[in-house]
């Protein structure tokens, strides 16, 4: 294909098409950047910061920034690493993630990042804010302590479930989502099948009735880090 | 040369993290000929016989004798380490961290739909520890040197940190087996 | 009720054209009438316009103008940055405190009154200064606070409070405020005389692309503190494809310490409007809008006339001063009370009736701005300097200030000095310079830029005041040798974790986190490990963050530890013994030893 340009991640060459992404890009090419609120079934919203990289010595963040001729992107640097570790260790204590009951531990993306990235513990201080818990939905539950405010809901409510069912309100440290409704969950038009639902990276918004189905041992980032399903594409390119 | 001595504590805490120390099997064997047990459930020796190398702490500070008790441990560990979720970030406990304390007692002994207490008192017998207004990480009580996430920590995650420590060699733990649950 | 709500919200959003691109007219109107903008309204509005209720709760939720719950008839905003606290405005919210029996953030029971704290109003130069409603009170002192709570509890009328008029157009029926402009350096471009069209029309004598050429040889920066080459950006816009284009003046001042703008838009805006039509003519944009701060209303009538005024005489609306096919309008759009939307892509998307959410970039507004069209966003100042470029042309232009920084700067001076107010000054300028002219009174720090620029030391004043090295969109702050660096940082961080908007993680989360250490080291619990720690911190927010306002956030703490890190090592101390210093068992158990009926025996004092 003679359309397409090449860059460097790493000092590493990489080929992409014209209008793509870093991450995009870097996906296809079988190198993973970290992030959470990047899905690829939705516009790219670039609010979790954790795919920073440096772009010809400039920081970007990798789901939005698109891909020049000759670029060059670092990625697996000490500084960027440590960026991220900071801001995976800013969202662990902004909410109230208790993992040991969380059904979403073991298969949440928050989670997988502090283990991809080495955190053992935060350095940050505990904000314990009070946050509610939303389970008037038959079907669904809403925990805000668990929120990172992704977007993930907001944006696939609207791009793929062609609803309009959550959206953000307030600002700064109150920012949290809020629902089409003037009472709760339950009043909206949300459904348990809503892509909406099952997009959200870590336990903020649950079904019912499942709980812990899927053993420890057996969960999705068990023994296996987050992106290495995109690392494996190299492998297989080689 | 003498033995180096461990120390453990369980604060606001279940024994769990105790419970998986134990469960590395008969790597423990080892371990007695590493280290002697000073301070500790698991022997039950109540007061230090003398300077430690390692205290394992596990749960946070609910209440004044959790406080008391890190803050001893404090004095007379060379290196702390909250082991647990429980130590890291108040666990289970501090879901009441969100809650005014007055409302989590008032549910607990006067109003709950199970309490039954003609009294209509808060219990305060000497024998019971206050209650602190939340529960307090270990970390922001006293400063802790290391952090062994999980609930518990996996008994190889202990093993492989202790015997790090004690070797003097850097901790190079395998992906599996850090986990917060 | 209920029926008026609703029969009142569709006459608003009829008035609207039912467009939920112009939320912000509608919900600042209910605001207005009804004292809030209630969850009943949101519904509403939402029929009206075709759009969702969540959305529209996210639109009043974000700007501290606009409220879910009830307000006062009168609200007042009182002003707490850092200028207004050194000129005593903890004794005045004291005496409004004491005259309606109310604290801040709350109502009186008869719904009279509202008292709120606010960020800057623009008013250092005369502090403190608060808002009733939309009419600006300056220089308050306690007794003139509750002279104005008696006269509004007499009168009922916030227009009854003014005594005394400010100088020049304060004085102007139409403005009617006891604001001063203050001007006490006027400079040969901002304030320099020029009739009204005069500009104009030299620049429609000339290709659009002359002219842009000619801001291009001024080599003009942007006066909004960026510094982005304007004639660059124009160009941008102007060859972006797109068959309506945008121009866009930026009147959101709201970095702390700045009100330069508020005197260009109360004695200049003749200046302004025509730098923007200009503007126009060059990117080939048929629309203008001024983005006024909600703070800066009382403007509004004045500026509104003037724009009449420039229509009626042709320098506005169709085939502008007989140019065939040249037709160019301006409106003005209020903000809602957001710091965030000075950053032009908030800006952008609070015309647009969202929140103040700054957007991804790319695209750039050049390319994609307001609703999808190439836009220019420009700062008041900067518009002013083109309608003066294209008079007197580049060359005149260039040749004052410094080479990289052409031109004059207007600068607002507060603090600790004789003289606060505005100056137009050309670049270059020493530091120390400025500060004598401003009467500095034993200047100890100068907070150049606001809170996103520096805290700078007698050290860095012999510097020069341009972009390439101490760079100011306007703002200079003088401390003497009473004033506490770290307090001064304090206040700032307060500033920005009170107006990030929340969308990126780093600013968000991050500046709370600078905010609580800052505050430990400051009650003397600190260590020298959290010096590195909130360097270590402030770097990760300032690079990772998605917009200007998150990564300049952490300046005023990591240019204190640069400039003042004696301030700071004086506070902190080693811990020795392991037990931490933020920890205070007696604190921890007040609780507990009140519920639980007794004190401790381990922790007796």
């Amino acid at each position: 294909m003679s359309d397409k340009i090449k860059f460097t991640i790493d000092g590493v060459e990489v080929e992409a098409t014209p209008g793509q992404t870093i991450m995009q890009a870097a996906d296809e090419a079988g190198v993973y950047i970290p992030r959470l609120c990047a899905h690829k079934d939705l516009l790219p919203f670039g609010s979790c910061r954790v795919c920073t990289v440096m772009v010809n010595d400039r920081p970007q963040a990798a789901c939005t920034q698109p891909v020049s001729a000759g670029m060059s992107v670092e990625s697996e640097t000490e500084e960027i690493r440590q960026i991220r570790v900071n801001l995976i260790e800013m969202l662990f204590v902004e909410g109230n993630h208790y993992c040991p009951f969380c059904e979403k531990s073991g298969n949440c993306e928050l989670q997988a990042l502090g283990y991809r990235l080495g955190m053992l513990a935060p350095k940050y201080p505990y904000m314990f804010n009070k946050h509610d818990v939303d389970a008037s939905h038959p079907d669904i539950y809403i925990d805000h302590n668990r929120c990172i405010l992704c977007a993930r809901c907001v944006r696939s409510s609207k791009e793929l479930d062609g609803k309009n069912v959550f959206q953000f309100v307030g600002r700064g440290i109150h920012k949290k989502v809020a629902f089409n409704s003037d009472t709760n969950l339950g009043a909206t038009d949300v459904s348990v099948t809503d892509k909406a639902i099952e997009n959200c990276p870590v336990g903020a918004i649950l079904k019912k009735g499942v709980g812990y189905s899927v053993p420890i041992g057996k969960r999705m980032y068990d023994t296996q880090p987050i992106g290495s399903d995109i690392e494996a594409r190299k492998a297989t390119a080689k | 040369m003498a033995k180096p001595k461990i120390a453990t504590a369980s604060l606001a805490g279940c024994f769990g993290c105790h419970m998986s120390l134990l469960d590395i099997d008969d790597r423990i064997l080892t371990l007695v000929d590493l280290v002697d047990f000073d301070k500790s459930p698991v022997d039950d020796i109540k007061k230090f016989t003398g300077r430690c190398a390692v205290g394992l702490i596990e749960g946070g500070c609910c209440n004044e004798e959790n406080v008391h008790n890190l803050q001893y441990f404090r004095e007379n560990c060379d290196i702390l380490i909250s082991v647990g979720e429980c130590a890291i970030m108040g666990g289970i406990p501090a879901m009441r961290n969100t809650i005014p304390l007055k409302e989590c007692l008032d549910e607990a002994y006067l109003n709950g739909p199970t309490v039954y207490n003609p009294s209509g008192n808060i219990p305060g017998d000497k024998e019971l520890p206050l209650i602190l207004d939340k529960v307090y990480p270990c970390h922001e009580v006293v400063k802790m040197d290391y952090h062994l996430p999980g609930c518990p920590p996996s008994a190889d995650l202990l093993w492989e940190a202790l015997v790090a420590l004690l070797e003097n060699k850097p901790m190079d733990l395998p992906y599996e087996v850090i986990k917060y649950d | 009720m209920a029926e008026n709500l609703e029969k009142a919200i569709r006459e608003i959003c009829e008035l609207n054209g039912n467009d939920h691109t112009r939320m912000m007219d509608i919900v600042r109107e209910v605001q207005q009438r009804f004292g809030r903008v209630s969850s009943e309204a949101m519904d509403f509005i939402a029929d009206a316009v075709n759009s969702h209720r969540v959305e529209v709760e996210s639109v009043v939720s974000f700007y501290s103008f606009l409220s879910e719950k009830q307000k006062g008839k009168f609200v007042i905003r009182l002003c707490n940055d850092v200028i207004d606290k050194m000129h005593g405005v903890d004794n005045v919210a004291q005496a409004f405190r004491e005259e309606l029996g109310i604290d801040f953030g709350e109502s009186t029971p008869d719904g009279k009154f509202t008292l709120e704290w606010t960020a800057c109003i623009g008013m250092c130069d005369q502090a403190p200064a608060a808002l009733v409603n939309d009419k600006m009170i300056t220089r308050l002192s306690t007794d003139s606070a509750r002279e104005i709570i008696k006269s509004l509890k007499a009168n009922g009328d916030e227009n009854r409070l003014t005594h005394l008029l400010g100088d020049g157009n304060n004085a102007n029926l139409l403005v009617n405020s006891m604001v001063n402009n203050n001007i006490r350096e006027e400079g040969p471009v901002i304030f320099a005389k020029l009739d009204a069209g005069k500009a104009l029309h030299k620049a429609l004598a000339m290709s659009a692309v002359e002219v842009i050429k000619d801001v291009k040889t001024a080599r003009l920066r942007g006066r909004g503190g960026a510094g982005f080459p304007t004639g660059m950006k124009w160009e941008f816009t102007r060859a972006a494809e797109g068959d309506e284009k945008v121009v866009i003046c930026n009147a959101d001042e709201g970095e702390p310490g700045t009100f330069k703008d508020r005197v260009v838009l109360t004695e200049r805006p003749d200046l302004m409007f025509e730098g923007m039509t200009i503007a126009g003519y060059a990117i080939g944009a048929q629309t203008g809008v001024v983005y006024l701060r909600a703070e800066y209303a009382y403007l509004r009538a004045f500026l509104e006339s003037v724009l009449a005024d420039r229509r009626n005489n042709n320098l506005l609306g169709n085939n502008i001063l007989g140019k065939e096919g040249f037709n160019f309008d301006i409106r003005i759009q209020m903000g809602a009370g957001a710091y965030i939307c000075g950053e032009e892509t908030a800006l952008i998307s609070s015309c647009e009736g969202l929140r103040g959410d700054p957007k991804n970039r790319p695209p750039f507004p050049a390319q994609k701005g307001y609703l999808a069209n190439p836009t220019s966003v420009n700062n008041v100042e900067t518009f002013c300097c083109v309608a003066q470029i294209l008079d007197k042309g580049a060359g005149w232009f260039a040749e004052m200030g410094s080479t990289g920084s052409t031109g004059t700067k207007l600068l607002s001076i507060s603090g600790d000095c004789t003289r606060p107010g505005v100056y137009e000054l050309p670049f270059g300028i020493l530091v120390g310079d400025m500060l004598e002219k401003a009467g500095a009174e034993n200047p100890y720090a100068v907070q150049v830029g606001g809170p996103s620029g520096q805290l700078i030391g007698k050290a860095d004043f012999q510097r020069t005041i341009c972009y390439d090295d101490v760079a100011t969109g306007g703002s200079v702050m003088i401390f003497n040798e009473d004033r506490n660096p770290l307090e001064i940082a304090h206040e700032f961080m307060e500033f920005f974790c009170e107006e990030s908007c929340g969308y990126c993680t780093p600013c968000r989360a991050g500046n709370e986190l600078i905010k609580e250490r800052l505050e430990v080291i400051m009650k003397g619990e600190g260590t020298p490990e959290d010096l590195d720690y909130l360097e270590q911190l402030g770097k990760t927010v300032a690079v990772s963050s998605r917009c200007g306002l998150g990564q300049t956030s952490p300046n005023p703490v990591l240019s204190s530890l640069k400039n003042f890190r004696g301030e700071y090592e004086k506070l902190v101390k080693e811990n020795k013994d392991g037990m931490q210093r933020t920890f205070d068992i007696h604190k921890a158990l007040a609780t507990g030893e009140e519920l639980q009926g007794r004190k401790s025996v381990i922790y007796a004092d």
